[in-house]
């Protein structure tokens, strides 16, 4: 790591002992009240929770004629926002688990609120397909049950897919998240000052008492969780690069949708990632634990995942240049000239253009900077879903149903009020549970010798 | 016999030193609590097979197949419908629903065999009567033994010698 002062590799003090750890984590929940930045935080976020739950009562009970789709535009900020709030959501499982067996020790201090991440971020995402349905009462349809219609699911069609999907990866992730907070539930438990929260902390740790046969047990089962997250992870958001790749569209019908919508997941996790990281390690003063190495590691993922997406962009363009095809030769150039070339600049600005100025240490080092590069990134990756929507639904193979899409009050709402639903998530989860895994900084500090004094 | 001794440490170095001195003399160490793991601890106590990895390839498979049979039975004998002249057995999209299922029935089967294992949920324990217990999930590394005589003030004494705080018996 260039440029680094700091004593440790990856923790900023020169001693750092156990206790303190867990007086860093635990003491802003136990000991300290919300304080005013919560508080602000807080009543700000609530009229956006109200606002999302009022716009999801009004298109079950009104219809989705309150979204701006068409006949033609028969998607919209619905299926935008799914993708994008499920790419948020598979990369804090991805970001956690791929850390973990890769053995890169400086997860400790991101990947639990990288957990919590998705599960805020998938659950939200679980909403989207079911406001679209149109019929949404009828969503229970999508499970294999015994009938008296003596029906059964469409195994071939890809809203089944998507179904069992996102159930499988919401109840993962809550399983991988829970087993990873077990052992800090026991701490809790142990410092906890008031008789209710011995109690409830008591029972949420189901009585765990860091025995080495509980620990042996423990690390078998997280290893293998996180062996398999990774190829979940990669086929939850491969299959919704196949609700589009499996269709018949041009600029859809393309094999190179599910990897390229995996690297995007990433890309826009790990940004929301770093600016939730920034936020927390400003709230709860972890200075010590989230250091500028951590950020300019997973600046250094997001400069990746950008010249990824870039190579994937161009990929699209000459392969829908070199198929010959006229009706994707034609949407390709509907990017670039249409009605929403704009909105297409601006995507290959944010994506591909802004995140190259982290090539140089002095950006990625920047706090405020890498915020802005890290929202910039997440406002592209939405556009890029929204047009990937738009651009071939607008232009596909009938020319005389070529129609644009105009936005509704509706569709802003669903856009912005959920983002208020994550914080508000956060905002809760933050005074409940430690948002930094004790366990593994403080295993980190032991294996760098920060909980000591000198560097071994 | 005399109860268990629950040996407090403040480094998992000390621990496991005045392990290995309390067993060369005979005594037998029981357990060891600690805030996060320590390799050579689980070296020492872990039972030599751990049954998580097994039970959940077995429920993941299982499931899987089940889901993949429940396709085929659904679409090519209860329910065939042609849609555009497609094959009723889609073996390539059937493999797709029975992965995202196969892996959360091993995730699912992997924590009950955890919590199996591990004896958990079990909210109360004669340990949690020894104060200083507290400690074990915070700052604090922790060895249980058994002293091999009658009188465990011997035993008391090599683990002070070897740097414990504080020597507790544990009542069960």
């Amino acid at each position: 790591m260039s440029g680094n002062a700091q004593p440790h590799r990856w923790i900023a003090r020169e001693r750092l002992g156990y206790g303190e750890i867990c007086a860093a984590v635990a003491d802003p929940i136990q000991r300290r009240g919300p304080g005013r930045a919560w508080v602000i935080a807080f009543l700000g976020v609530l009229p956006l929770v109200l606002a999302s739950v009022i716009a999801i009562g009004a298109v079950l009970t009104i219809g989705i004629g309150l979204s701006g789709v068409n006949t033609t535009v028969v998607w919209g900020f619905s299926i935008a926002n799914y993708v994008w709030w499920i790419g948020i959501g598979n990369a804090g499982t991805l970001i956690s688990s791929m850390l973990l067996l890769t053995r890169q020790h400086w997860r400790a201090s991101i990947n639990r609120f990288a957990e919590a991440m998705t599960l805020f971020a998938a659950a939200i995402a679980g909403i989207f397909p079911i406001i679209h349905l149109g019929r949404p009462l009828y969503s229970y349809w999508l499970a294999p049950y015994p009938n008296t219609m003596d029906l059964w699911p469409q195994w071939r069609s890809a809203l089944v897919w998507d179904f069992w999907a996102i159930l499988s990866y919401l109840l993962f992730s809550l399983i991988f998240w829970f087993t990873g907070l077990l052992p800090d539930l026991a701490t809790m438990r142990d410092r906890a000052q008031s008789r209710l929260g011995r109690k409830i902390y008591g029972a949420l740790a189901l009585g765990w008492r860091g025995s080495a046969r509980h620990w042996a047990v423990y690390e078998t089962f997280h290893k293998t969780m996180a062996a398999l997250a990774v190829p979940l992870v990669c086929s939850v958001h491969s299959i919704v690069g196949l609700d589009f790749a499996a269709s018949l569209m041009p600029g859809w019908q393309e094999s190179i949708f599910p990897p390229y919508f995996v690297v995007g997941a990433m890309y826009s996790g790990f940004a929301m990632v770093v600016v939730l990281a920034i936020i927390i390690r400003w709230g709860l003063n972890l200075q010590a634990l989230i250091t500028p190495a951590h950020f300019d590691a997973m600046a250094k993922v997001m400069l990746f995942a950008s010249i990824v997406m870039t190579f994937s962009y161009a990929t699209e363009w000459f392969m829908g240049w070199y198929g010959g095809d006229h009706a994707d030769r034609a949407v390709v150039s509907y990017f670039f000239t249409g009605d929403y070339r704009w909105l297409y600049y601006s995507l290959l600005f944010c994506n591909c253009l802004m995140p190259q100025a982290l090539w140089f240490a002095q950006v990625r080092l920047n706090l405020c900077a890498l915020a802005i590069i890290s929202i910039v990134i997440n406002l592209g990756m939405w556009l890029e879903r929204i047009l990937i929507v738009w651009n071939t639904l607008s232009h596909g193979h009938a020319v005389s149903l070529w129609r644009t899409y105009h936005v509704s009050f509706y569709d802003g709402v669903i856009l912005i009020a959920p983002l208020g639903l994550f914080a508000f998530g956060f905002l809760v989860l933050a005074r409940i549970f430690p948002i930094v895994s004790i366990h593994e900084v403080s295993q980190l500090a032991h294996d760098q010798g920060a909980a000591r004094g000198r560097a071994s | 016999m005399s109860a268990p001794l629950l040996a407090e440490f403040d480094n998992p170095e000390a621990l496991v030193r005045a392990m290995r001195l309390a067993a060369a003399d005979g005594h037998r160490a029981l357990d060891a609590f600690t805030p996060f793991p320590v390799p050579d601890l689980t070296d020492a106590f872990a039972p030599p097979r751990n049954r998580v990895r097994p039970a959940m390839a077995l429920a993941g498979f299982g499931a899987a197949a089940a889901m993949y049979a429940l396709q085929w039975y659904a679409s090519v004998i209860d329910y065939p419908l042609n849609t555009g002249g497609r094959p009723l057995h889609s073996w390539l999209v059937f493999l797709l629903v029975p992965f995202e299922f196969g892996v959360l029935i091993a995730a699912i089967t992997g924590l009950v065999v955890l919590f199996w294992t591990c004896g958990l949920p079990r909210l109360h324990h004669p340990l949690f009567a020894i104060p200083q217990f507290e400690r074990a999930s915070q700052d604090r590394f922790m060895l249980l033994i058994a002293s091999k005589d009658a009188d465990a003030t011997a035993l008391r004494e090599s683990l002070e010698r070897a740097g414990a705080l504080l020597v507790a018996e544990m009542h069960p």
